[in-house]
């Protein structure tokens, strides 16, 4: 099953990527009032159902995939058809 | 008998400062071992230094692998027990994300790599790894890191702040530059004192911490053995 995995920095840790990245599309024109630098994890997890999937990949998040004192992140299953 | 303590210093797959860790450890009169990253017992060491560098290539977040390798569950074994633990620039980072060291390292301030010499204040001298110091003593050691810039967790104890930086040059919060646990027998510095143990490199002032280090861990070696 695929799961996405959004790690973004937490409100009020300093984001100096971001910052760079809101100068630099300042810069091109584009008015961009925030912009905060996160990353992405795409899993293939094997589990018997979405619910199942969405808690072993909360478990990898809370032990590995995001620090809790500087990040938070979000799980996306992907619906079967 | 021998009166050099024994010193133990970890090579993980990555790490780059070992070699100048054992060579400085020696130099202060250590007897400094090698532990590769694949052993798991820690208890003929008197004490333990992780070095800098950029273990398993810094992957995810950097010390986050680290953190897995039955080097670091013997560390915190070792940590558990009272031993003396002192994490060195990507060191520090491991102890952090391993839970042995309250706070992360995030990307500099200024996105940049710094590698400068660094002025800085001792705000404890009461711990192993700073007994040699006076409070207030400035010491001149050089960082080298591009993920240096200290969050600590909301409810850090004041105390556990061992040194600061004067001049921060990456951003740290409240200019953190080391931090020890509650217990006071692990510390975690993002400069380093291995690079600083001769006045021909610049400095001699990293000699301060592992000296210090290197008494408490002969303390120790003496204390087992009566």
């Amino acid at each position: 099953m695929r799961a996405t995995v959004l790690v973004r920095p937490k409100p009020g840790i300093l984001d100096p990527q971001g910052e760079a990245v809101g100068s630099a599309l300042g810069h091109l024109g584009f008015a961009v009032k925030d912009a905060r630098v996160g990353k992405v994890i795409d899993l293939d997890v094997e589990a018997a159902d979405p619910t199942e999937a969405k808690a072993k990949v909360e478990k990898m998040c809370e032990q590995l995939l995001a620090n809790p004192l500087i990040e938070s992140y979000e799980v996306e299953i992907e619906q079967q058809s | 008998m021998s009166s050099s303590p024994r010193v133990g210093v970890v090579t993980y797959p990555g790490s780059q400062d070992d070699r100048d860790a054992l060579w400085a450890l020696i130099a202060l009169g250590a007897e400094a071992v090698t532990v590769w990253h694949e052993e798991s017992d820690l208890s003929d060491l008197d004490a333990v230094v992780l070095p800098g560098g950029f273990s398993y290539g810094d992957h995810l977040r950097c010390g986050a692998i680290a953190r897995f390798s039955p080097a670091t569950g013997a560390v915190r074994e070792f940590a558990a027990a009272g031993g003396y633990v002192l994490g060195i620039c990507n060191g520090f980072q491991i102890l952090c994300e391993a839970g042995l060291l309250p706070g992360a390292l995030l990307r500099n301030e200024s996105l940049r790599f710094v590698c400068r010499d660094v002025p800085l204040r001792v705000e404890r001298s009461d711990l192993p790894f700073t007994s040699r110091c006076i409070p207030g003593q400035r010491l001149v050691i050089p960082v080298k890191h591009g993920d240096g810039r200290y969050v600590p967790p909301p409810d850090l104890d004041p105390a556990q702040i061992v040194l600061r930086y004067l001049d921060n040059p990456n951003g740290s919060v409240d200019a953190i530059a080391g931090v020890c646990n509650e217990a006071g027998n692990v510390m975690g510095l993002m400069p380093h004192p291995e690079h600083a143990v001769d006045p021909l490199l610049g400095s001699d002032h990293g000699a301060f911490i592992l000296a210090s280090l290197i008494d408490a861990a002969r303390d120790r070696s003496f204390a087992t053995i009566s």
